[in-house]
Parts: structure tokens; sequence; C-alpha cells
């Protein structure tokens, strides 16, 4: 396996270029368990391990503390508490100081880290940590924004207000309103790979930290911080995680910083990877919303104006809910144009785990609202919600300007949905169900297609930036590192294929590396989909630099102008010779070229002003469109999931059969948010759902009977974005929609479609029951 | 004493491995991760729910070596004695090219972040031993114990169809080895009682049942551990000390299963496994049910016996074996008594069962031909969910009326139990829509559920009652679909 092979002088195409079925570059490895993740690599001598003591009141003041018998214990080396920080208490990534390591003085959540127990096993810190006695001083709790006044409540950051138009009076001179409200659940990430940290200690200030995160500048600057050091002091690497989807975007920061201070109090590496009730109890998810709507529309069906509240529990600390809710109002149009729009967000503060960044970044969010209120004019008017859906869409020269001022200069949906609707046979089976239900009793069916329209960049402009570092050694052997991480996604092999393309080499010959900040410093997080789009861009760039030198230098060398160095397969043609690739390498190494570039991008056209609620946010849209059927049990709120028809567009794909993988596993995480996966608390504020028996994603048995994934071939990028291709991580997954919708249409059925089933999510069978019972007794069947 | 074994052997990959320093506590997963650094074996959850810590366990059952994937996490190794361990180590060739299994997943793209890879493969490899070409349904089944939540599933089971087109089961290395594995292991059986440590480290594998017997009854407040489906989360989660152990996974006088007079007897030791496709042969609404019963990993561990014995309330398989009338005989020392399965349960985690004493059968009256038969379990999610409501119900049908009834429930009271108002309610009426309607309110008497994390008191109330509608609806032979189904039942 990946034995060192010559490469093919003659080829007449390099292996693994872009627009390659390339597969993922550990596949090897994660199909023998050789693949290292942090808990397997090898622990240096002495190695401690940590475990987090977390609250076990929602809200209070901790008034004594006796962890007396937690140091007595077994194993124990040491106590932290928050007074063992040397600099600052605090990782909140909003700068905005509400986020301590550990709790000083009051716990705002029932699973805040309080302490942490150092002990010589793992075992042993977990026994010890039970032995903890903290008295509270319990104070009221706020655990729902059920019965918030978003305008006057608490919040952890400021809400936005997006207008266009004057929404309220277009929605009072309409020939219709309705009026809603509807609950939209959170979801935990469930990453397999849970948190983990490995501190070791070097010398002077130094700590190397091995971290499992999307974010490891922002690592590395918590931990600096924390210690009180300067950033350089501090390294922090990953190789790859065992997921991440959002949630280790910010959440890694704590446990990388309590490694990092116990390890360099006690001089032995420290290692804290939380049990996954720890884990899923501590750490935060999607954030759940209750959104207020408001829509005028004529007979027609005709959206004149909207009007949006969307209240989202934030939890204890501002952490991303900021820009969370944000997006949310960014995505509050899905696909349709609103004549008149007002959307304001509301992220609330409460006594419960501090919500974080998840796939979408509220924008599913938003866009489960917009549907909602596309399904409530289409029931008011008894017409098909995806008629009323066409009518709605944005155009693509007129109507095309959002709630924000940008305009869609891209606009594909109405092609994505017509050849999605014709080749699933939508009005046929629409048909074939209505007759199944008119005769059925028990077993209702449901159909539904619902568009995604997804806007590509961070939203805070500064984030869109990426740096790589190529190095070209003299056999010709490629070294690339680039700031993003891998965490499934297969952005490595992504860059990796844009470097092969660059130089003309053999995919082989590129050493993909560990993420570090001692490489490439001052990186954003690999999120917002950004990460091929951003990190191609860099690595293309730092090797098109070395490329110019070994152009130019082949041209002084060989004496011919340069248009005459063309880069074929594995080999540069200068003039009528053709030089492997690694011996012009080392001719240029001979004549002192440098062979090692920094690459930088930075993603043009963008801009926000988020006072005036104008701007150009987005570079560029991606597009998709899922068609799902569903069979309900009308006796007990069962079902499942009999087809799904899904066509998306991924630009000119960098590498298809990784971006299938993308839409495949997208939809069906879309899908769990939607119907199984739901969050409980108890009164007391304990999350009941903390462990897979409790908390239940999708299996395989879980997704649609048939399902017909699409990449619309199409499809290419108007931006000039890396190779045209299209961001691909999150958009695909609110396809989960149709899932949803399609329940939606089948409880309508009970009360003959003229009822809006108003079905809130997650979509539990109970919710689904309940729904039914619901429409049965309004429409008096 | 000659008869006692002071250590736990076991065939670990190609390496025979004698542990004598075994704690009762101790996990199979710790064991390979922290002691024989084999790190290829993921936790995930460790209580037995994402399959990432897959392993196999070869084991010799009535004279054939079988493989059955098993959760590393909460599998003791104190249940080890005499099994032959596969890991996910095991699985590439010598000269470093890839299993089958490991090909096909590779080639389809099957893993994304990869840390739940390890285990899919290892219950990819199950499955293709016990079914080279597999069917859709098979697949699905086999991976309900697999969390991934980067894929889709999609691409996995694209692999699992084909792995075949990659080899062929009889040249697999388990299978060229099987005489050699068969002979190796037979030479560690020595039986002989296996003892190890004192007090809080105490654990005990008996010989035989008699030895069982012997040793709970110089021990009756010791643990009694089956499958470790349940007692591995009292270690993993609740960090609870359990010694002294006694385990008696590995006793095959309890692992018998068979009929005599028209009722199967069911060893306290059989497995949901090999429990199932028997039962599903004389009783065939039980099948399905036993297929929805954890995943594949947790019904090759788990038994009846101990879904039985440890008493929760939503046990899947007591209310079905109420509603059939099932007895259960308990053993202490020589001393056997059988009593009515529904007595067994007296309070939520209180049983009829004496210090010392231990679940030994339970015995199954088969349905009469013309008898209905059915038992419903509703859950959030589909497969490999905890139940919500689990409706069990048995009735005939005399001249149009109900002429004997047994209706059981779980998850609706503290235990599993009887719906003896519902049944009065339904006896001696006509087998229709009215008495099924006039007898719902007596629901209220016989329950009173609670809410919590799986479904609201109201729902589960306003469930079981539709479930009785859905028992009349499949027995009444209108035709129309009862229910939506995953699968066309066979």
């Amino acid at each position: 396996m990946n034995r060192h092979a010559l490469p093919d002088l003659t080829a007449k195409a390099i292996s693994g270029g872009v627009a390659t079925d390339r597969r993922h570059d550990s596949a090897h490895k994660h199909v023998t368990g050789e693949a290292v993740y942090i808990d397997d690599m090898p622990e240096p001598a002495g190695t401690l391990h940590g475990c987090l003591g977390l609250s076990t009141v929602a809200h209070g003041a901790i008034v004594a503390m006796d962890l007396a018998a937690v140091r007595a214990a077994p194993g124990v080396v040491d106590v932290l508490t928050a007074g063992d920080i040397p600099g600052v208490n605090d990782i909140s990534p909003s700068g905005r100081h509400d986020e301590p390591v550990l709790a000083e003085g009051k716990v705002q959540f029932l699973g805040q880290p309080v302490f942490a127990v150092i002990a010589e096993t793992r075992e042993q810190a977990r026994r010890a940590c039970k032995l903890a006695k903290i008295d509270y001083d319990e104070l009221p709790a706020v655990l729902d924004v059920e019965g918030l006044d978003p305008l006057s409540d608490r919040l952890v950051a400021p809400g936005l207000t997006l207008k266009r138009g004057n929404a309220a009076e277009a929605i009072s001179k309409a020939p219709r309103s309705i009026s809603g409200k509807m609950r939209v659940g959170g979801q935990d990430h469930f990453y397999l790979e849970g948190h983990i940290a490995l501190a070791v200690p070097g010398e002077d200030r130094d700590v190397t930290v091995h971290s499992s995160t999307q974010h490891p500048s922002e690592v590395q600057h918590m931990v600096a911080h924390a210690l009180g050091v300067p950033s350089h002091a501090v390294t922090v690497e990953v190789r790859r995680m065992g997921g991440g989807f959002g949630g280790k975007e910010t959440q890694s920061n704590q446990f990388a910083a309590i490694a990092a201070v116990a390890a360099k109090k006690l001089v032995r590496a420290v290692k804290i990877r939380p049990d996954r009730d720890d884990d899923m109890t501590a750490t935060g998810k999607r954030h759940d919303f209750l959104i207020d709507y408001e829509v005028g529309f004529d007979d027609e069906g005709n959206i004149l104006g909207v009007d949006y509240v969307y209240a989202a529990r934030c939890g204890f600390s501002s952490d991303l809910s900021g820009p969370v809710t944000d997006r949310a109002l960014f995505h509050c149009d899905n696909a349709y144009f609103y004549p008149a729009v007002k959307a304001v967000s509301a992220p609330l503060y409460t006594n419960t785990v501090s919500n974080t960044a998840f796939r979408g970044f509220g924008g599913p969010q938003g866009m489960v609202g917009a549907e909602r209120v596309i399904d409530e004019v289409a029931f008011a008017l008894g017409k098909d919600p995806l008629e009323i859906r066409k009518r709605n869409f944005y155009g693509v020269s007129e109507r095309n300007v959002t709630p924000y001022h940008q305009t869609v200069e891209d606009n594909v949906v109405q092609r994505i949905v017509e050849e999605l609707e014709t080749a699933c046979d939508y009005a046929g089976r629409r048909r074939e169900i209505a007759a199944f239900n008119a005769n059925s009793g028990i077993v209702k069916r449901g159909i539904a297609l619902t568009p995604v329209k997804f806007g590509i960049s961070f939203t805070a402009t500064h984030f869109n930036q990426a740096g790589a570092l190529v190095h070209v050694y003299t056999d010709g052997s490629v070294h690339l590192n680039h700031g993003g991480t891998e965490m499934g996604q297969g952005l490595y092999v992504k860059v990796a294929q844009v470097v092969a393309e660059t130089f003309q080499i053999d995919i082989e010959q590129v050493k993909i590396t560990a993420t570090t900040t001692g490489k490439v410093p001052n990186t954003s997080a690999t999120a917002a989909s950004s990460g091929s789009d951003l990190n191609g861009m860099a690595a293309q760039n730092a090797a098109q630099q070395i490329k110019d030198r070994l152009v130019a230098f082949a041209a002084e060398k060989y004496e011919v102008p340069v248009e005459q160095v063309v880069f074929l397969p594995n080999r540069v043609r200068v003039g009528n010779q053709e030089i492997p690739f690694g011996d012009l390498v080392k001719q240029a190494y001979m004549a002192r070229v440098q062979l090692s570039a920094a690459g930088f991008y930075k993603t043009p056209k963008i801009h926000w002003d988020r006072e005036k609620g104008e701007g150009h946010p987005f570079y560029y849209f991606a597009y998709g469109a899922a068609c799902s059927e569903v069979s309900v049990d009308t006796l007990t709120g069962e079902y499942v999931v009999e087809r799904t028809d899904i066509l998306h567009e991924t630009g000119r794909s960098l590498n298809r059969a990784i971006d299938l993988g993308q839409v495949e596993g997208a939809f069906i995480q879309g899908m769990g948010w939607l119907t199984t996966e739901e969050l409980v608390w108890d009164e007391k504020g304990r999350l009941r759902t903390h462990a897979p028996s409790t908390y239940k994603i999708p299996l395989a048995s879980d997704r649609p009977k048939i399902f017909n994934v699409a990449l619309a071939d199409w499809s290419e990028n108007a931006e000039p974005t890396i190779h045209k291709s299209k961001a691909v991580g999150e958009p695909p997954f609110m396809l989960g929609m149709s899932v949803l919708h399609a329940l939606s249409d089948a409880v309508a059925s009970v009360a003959g479609h003229r009822v809006c089933p108003r079905l809130d999510a997650p979509a539990t069978p109970e919710r689904v029951l309940m729904a039914v019972e619901r429409l049965r007794a309004a429409a008096g069947t | 004493m000659t008869n006692i074994r002071r250590e736990i052997r076991l065939l670990l990959n190609g390496d025979e491995v004698a542990l004598a320093d075994v704690r009762p506590d101790e996990t199979l997963l710790d064991l390979l991760r922290l002691r024989r650094s084999l790190r290829g074996s993921k936790e995930g959850c460790a209580e037995g729910d994402c399959g990432a810590c897959t392993v196999l366990v070869g084991r010799v059952s009535n004279g054939e070596l079988i493989y059955e994937g098993v959760n590393a996490c909460i599998r003791f190794v104190g249940s080890l004695d005499g099994c032959h361990v596969v890991t996910i180590e095991h699985l590439k060739r010598p000269d470093g090219s890839l299993h089958p299994v490991q090909q096909a997943m590779v080639d389809f793209h099957g893993s994304q972040c990869g840390f739940c890879t390890p285990g899919f493969v290892m219950s990819l490899y199950a499955l293709w031993m016990r079914s080279p070409e597999p069917s859709d349904r098979e697949i699905e089944t086999a991976l309900q114990g697999n969390l991934c939540r980067c894929t889709g599933y999609e691409a996995i089971t694209r692999a699992a169809r084909a792995v075949s087109s990659y080899g062929r089961v009889t040249e697999d290395a388990l299978a060229r080895e099987r005489d050699n594995i068969r002979a190796r292991l037979a030479a560690m059986h020595d039986r002989k009682r296996v003892e190890i440590g004192e007090g809080e480290d105490r654990l005990v594998v008996p010989a035989s049942v008699d030895d069982l017997a012997e040793v709970l009854a110089a021990e009756p407040t010791a643990t009694i551990v089956a499958g470790s489906t349940d007692v591995g989360l009292w270690v993993t989660k609740f960090m609870r000390d359990i010694a002294p152990v006694v385990f008696t996974g590995g006793l095959e006088g309890l692992q018998q299963i068979g009929e005599m007079n028209g009722t199967i007897t069911i060893g306290a030791g059989v497995s949901y496994t090999a429990a199932r496709d028997f039962l599903a042969w004389r009783i065939p609404a039980l099948g399905p049910l036993i297929d929805r019963i954890g995943g594949d990993q947790v019904r090759n561990m788990g038994t009846i016996g101990g879904n039985i014995a440890n008493g929760s309330p939503i046990g899947d398989t007591p209310p079905p074996l109420i509603a059939l009338g099932a007895t259960l005989t308990l053993r202490r020392g020589a001393e056997r008594r059988t009593l009515p399965l529904e007595d067994f349960f007296i309070d939520y985690g209180k049983q009829d069962r004496q210090p010392g004493e231990f679940v030994e059968a339970v015995h199954v009256p088969i349905p009469a031909p013309k008898a209905h038969f059915a038992a419903y379990k509703i859950t959030k999610r589909r497969d490999e969910d905890i139940t919500a409501v689990l409706g069990a119900f048995h009735l005939h049908v005399t001249d149009g009326k109900v002429s004997s009834v047994r209706i059981a429930y779980g998850g609706m009271a503290a235990t599993p139990k009887r719906a003896r108002a519902v049944e009065a309610a339904l006896l001696g009426r006509p087998w229709n829509a009215e008495t099924v309607e006039a007898a719902l309110p007596a629901f209220d008497e016989d329950f009173q559920p609670i809410s919590d994390m799986r479904a609201s008191a109201t729902y589960r109330m306003l469930a079981a009652k539709n479930l009785l509608r859905r028992f009349l609806v499949e027995t009444s032979g209108t035709g129309k679909p009862f229910t939506v189904k995953r699968y066309e039942e066979a």
C-alpha cells in the first residue's frame, strides 16, 4: 500500500488530478484501523488523564466546594479549579468574556465544568470526580425561550434586523394573511470521536496540544490566553477528527485549555477525553428556535410580505450565537423572493449549555421557517405546496433581491426543481398517493419536494482568508500543508488534487500533512463549507508560485521562451525535450531556486454592513432540491421514508465521489435533525438524552427505501472559485426538509388537506401522532 | 484445589493469552486498547450502542465454531474464557493487502471520518461469513448496531452488497483456520472453574450449571453476568462496583432451547440471536420483534434470561412472554421452583429472586393454531431503540367471541404488566370494533404511565390503546395495511 512507485513518464494524465473520483486519502487506514486519532497516539511516558467535574444545578452561586475526598482518591495527582488558571479564565470566542474555562463563583447551566481532576489513569480521574461535594445557592433558572420576550429579555449578543420594503404594510394590505408559531428542535453533533485534547509540555513556556478541533488557531489563542503566554508558545496540531459538523469549531477550546494548564503545572503530558455523556452534557449543540411568522399573500399564492421573529435558545454564553442567529435570518428566504420583508433575530440567554455551530449554522432553522410559511399559504388556498414554492422562487433577472439587499446573480433553482420534478415523477406520484390514501385506513402516504439555496462565505468577512505551505523536495516529492482541517469531508484529498493538478504530478507524490499552527498561522475555522474554496485556492497559489519559478528557471537554463515550458504528466516539456519533474526540480535546486512557498487567498466581492443590514455577504449560492415520500401509521405516528430523490449542484466538482458522499450524508443528518433526533431537558435543566441509548441519530435502516441521488452535471460556479467548483459541506443538509414536509403532507391527508398540520420539528412518531389527532379534531373526522 | 484455574485464557487474533490479573469489571475494549495497544477498535459511546468497538468473538457452540460481532466496550474479559477474539488488526493479509470487506469499503467510499469504520468492517465481516450474498434487509439488520454520522450509510451498504465480488468466504483466513482454531480453543477448555482475585477484585467463571449453583450458594450476593448488555453499563456509565462477579455466558448447560409438548423451554443463557430462528419458526410474531432488540452485537451477547432477570419495565421479551403464559424456573442450589412469569415482577427494580437464586429457564407455551398473537414495539427510532411502549396480545376467538385473552404491556408501568381490566372488558364479547372501543377506557384502570425522554404519558396511553385497535385490524383480515413496514414480511 502506498509503496513509493516511480512516476509514469509517459502517462496521458496524472493520477488524482482535479475532477477525478479519488478516494479519501485515509481510506486504507480507516478500514484497517491504522488511522491514528488522538486517543490512539502513543502516550508520552508519565501521561496523566483528566476528567471534568460538572455542575449539578442549572443556575446557582457556589457556596462551598469540598474537594478533599477527590484529592485523596486513588491515583489523583491534582485537582484544578478556576484559581489554577494562570492567565485569563475565559474562552469566549466572541471576545465577550462570558465563558469561563472553569466556573468561578457561580454556575449557569447544569453540566458546566467546575473543576478538573488529574489522575494517573482515566478511570481513576472519572471515579474521583464523583466524590466532590459542592454546595450551591440555587437561583431561578431560565431553561426555555417559550415565554421570553425577544425584544426585552436578556440576549447573549445583539440581535439583527433585516428589512426590505414595508412588511407590515404589505401584510395588512394583502388579500389574505396568516400568522403562526413554529418550534424547531436543536441537534447534537454526535461526532463518533468525542472531544479530546492531549497537551505535552515543552521547554520554556511552550506547550504542544493535540486537539480534535476544526479551529486550531483559535485553540492556540485560547490556550495562550488561559496560560498567560504569547501565542508563539503554543502549537496546536490536528491530523484528523472523527467527525466535527461544527461541534468542534469552538467547543474544543475548553478541553485543550484545561489539558494545557494541567500539563504546564504538573510538567507531564495530560490527556482529557470526556465520556460520551459528559461530552453531550457539557458541550453546545445546534440552536433550537421558536419562530413567529406572519405572511400576507394573494389568492394565487404570491407572497406579498412576511414578518419573522427568530428566537433562539443560546444558552449561558454568546459563543457563536450572534453569527448563527444572523445566518438564520440570511436564510429566512430560502429560495423565495419576498417583495417586503422584516426579520428579527433574538439570541436569548438561557441557563442551558451554550449552543454553537452545527452544519448550516442557523441557516437550516431559517429555511425551515420559510418552508412553514409556504405550507401555510398552500393550505390556506387548497393548493399543492410545490405550486406555491415555484410561484415564489427568486427570478433570474428580476425579483432577485434578498432581504439583506444582495442581488442573487446565479439562480438555478427553477432548473434544479424542474429537472427533479420530472425525474421523480412528482405529479404522477402525487396522484397515486391521493388514490392510495382515499382507500387506506391506517396508513397514509405523503410527498414533498423542497428546494435549497444556501449562501457561501463566512458572514464575518475577515474569516474568508486562508494560507497554505507547499514544499517541493529535491526528489520531486511534495509536502502540502494548509490551514484547513480534515474531519472526514475529504478536504485533504481535494486540496492535494489541486496541487497535483497544478504541478501535473501524480497525487501519490503529494504528502498531505497534519494541520498545525506552526506551519500556517492565523487560520479560519474549517467551517461554513469553505474548506476547499479557501484552502484549495491558497494551496494552488503556493504551488503556482513554485511552478512559476520552475518555469522561469527552465526558460533561462534551456534558453527557450516561457511559453515553451509546459507541465505534462510527471514531466515538463522544455522546448523540444521532456524532463522528468523530479529532475527539473533537482536542477532548480542546484541553481538555488527556492522550492517552498506560502500561499494565500482571500475571497473577493464580499462585504457586509451589519448595522444597516445590507451588503454582499455571500460570494455565491449553492442550490439543490429533494423530493421525499413517506408512509405514516396514523395509530402510532410511526413512519417510513419510502423514497427520496435528490438533485444537487456542486459546480464543476473537484471530486464527485467525495461530493456524493457529502450529499448523501448531509441529507441523512438533516433528516435525523427533523425526525428522530430529540433533545430532552427535564425541569431541573438536566439533559436526559445524553448518549446514543437515548439520543437517536439515523441508522442504515432509516435511509429512504429508495434513494436516488444525482449531482447536476451541468453545474459550474459563476464565480472563479477553485476550478469552478462549489462548496458542498452544508447545503445538502437542508434537503432533509423534504422528509418533514412529506410527513406533514401525510398528516394533512387525514383532514383532506384543508388544515395546515403545523408539524413542529423534530417530527418524532409522538409529534406526528399528536398532529394527526389535532387535525382529526379540527376536521371533525 | 485442582479443579480451579487462576487465569482467563483466550485466543486474541493469533496469540494465546493467559491473564491472571483480570479485574471483574475489566472490559475487552480496555484490554485491547490499554493493555495490548490494539487501538483500531474505538470507543464511541461505552454503552453498546454505536458499534465503533465491534470485534468478533469466536466460540464453540454445540460443537461448531461460530463468530459473532460483539461490543468490546461492554463485554467483560472474564466472560471470554476459551474464546477467540478477532479484532480489526487481524484482517489485513500478511502481504499487506486488504481483506475483501476492507477493499469493498475503500472502493465504494464507505468511510469519511473513519472513526466508526473499523466497527463497520467487523460487522460486515460477520455478515459476510454468515451470508455472503446478503439481502438489503440482512445488511440493514446487520448494521443496526453501528452508527455512522458522516456517510448516511448509502456507500456502506453499496460496499456490503459487493464484498463477495472481492473474495470467497471459504478462502477467508478464519474459514481456513477453523479446525486449527477449534483445536486451540478446545485445548484451553479444561472444564475447570476459573477464580481470580478476592473481595472487590473477585470474579468466578463456573465450570457448569451445577457449579454455578454451588458458587451462588456460597456467594449469594454475587452479580450474575450473562451477556453484560445491561451490567456493562453499570460499570462504564455508573462506575458501580459489581464484584464479586459470576460469569454465566459460557455455560452450555444454560444455552439449550427446545420444544416439548407444545412448550418451548429457553435456557437462561440463550442469546437473542440463538433463540431468534427457533422462536420465529414456532411463534412467527417473535421474529421481527427480536430483530428490533438492540443491534446485532447486543443480540449476540444479550440473553432472554437476562432480559427477564434484570426486571426492567421496558425489557422487550417479558410482555410477549407474559401474554403467551410463560413460566419461569428459578434455582438455588439443587432446589428449583417455577412461577408464572408475570408474578416474577413485583415492583420497579424488585423481582421475586432470592439471594443465591438464579433464573435457569423460561417455558413458553406455543399458541394454538387458531389463536391470534402479536407483539408491537413502538420506539422513537425504528431500530436499536429502547421501547416507549410495547404491547403484546394473545387472543382466542370462538364463535365470533373472545374466548380467552392475555394482554401485556411494557413501558406503561413500573414493571411489565398485564392489562387485566382491558382483558376483562374484552372477554366473552364479540371481537369487533365496538368491543374494542368500549374496552379502551379500561386502559386507564390498568395503567398510569409516566412521561420521560422517550415519550409523554399522553402519547404512551394513546398509542397503547391504538395498538389494541391495530391488533383488531390485523386479525380481522381486511387486507389493508395495519402499520408501516420497512420490509415486506416473509
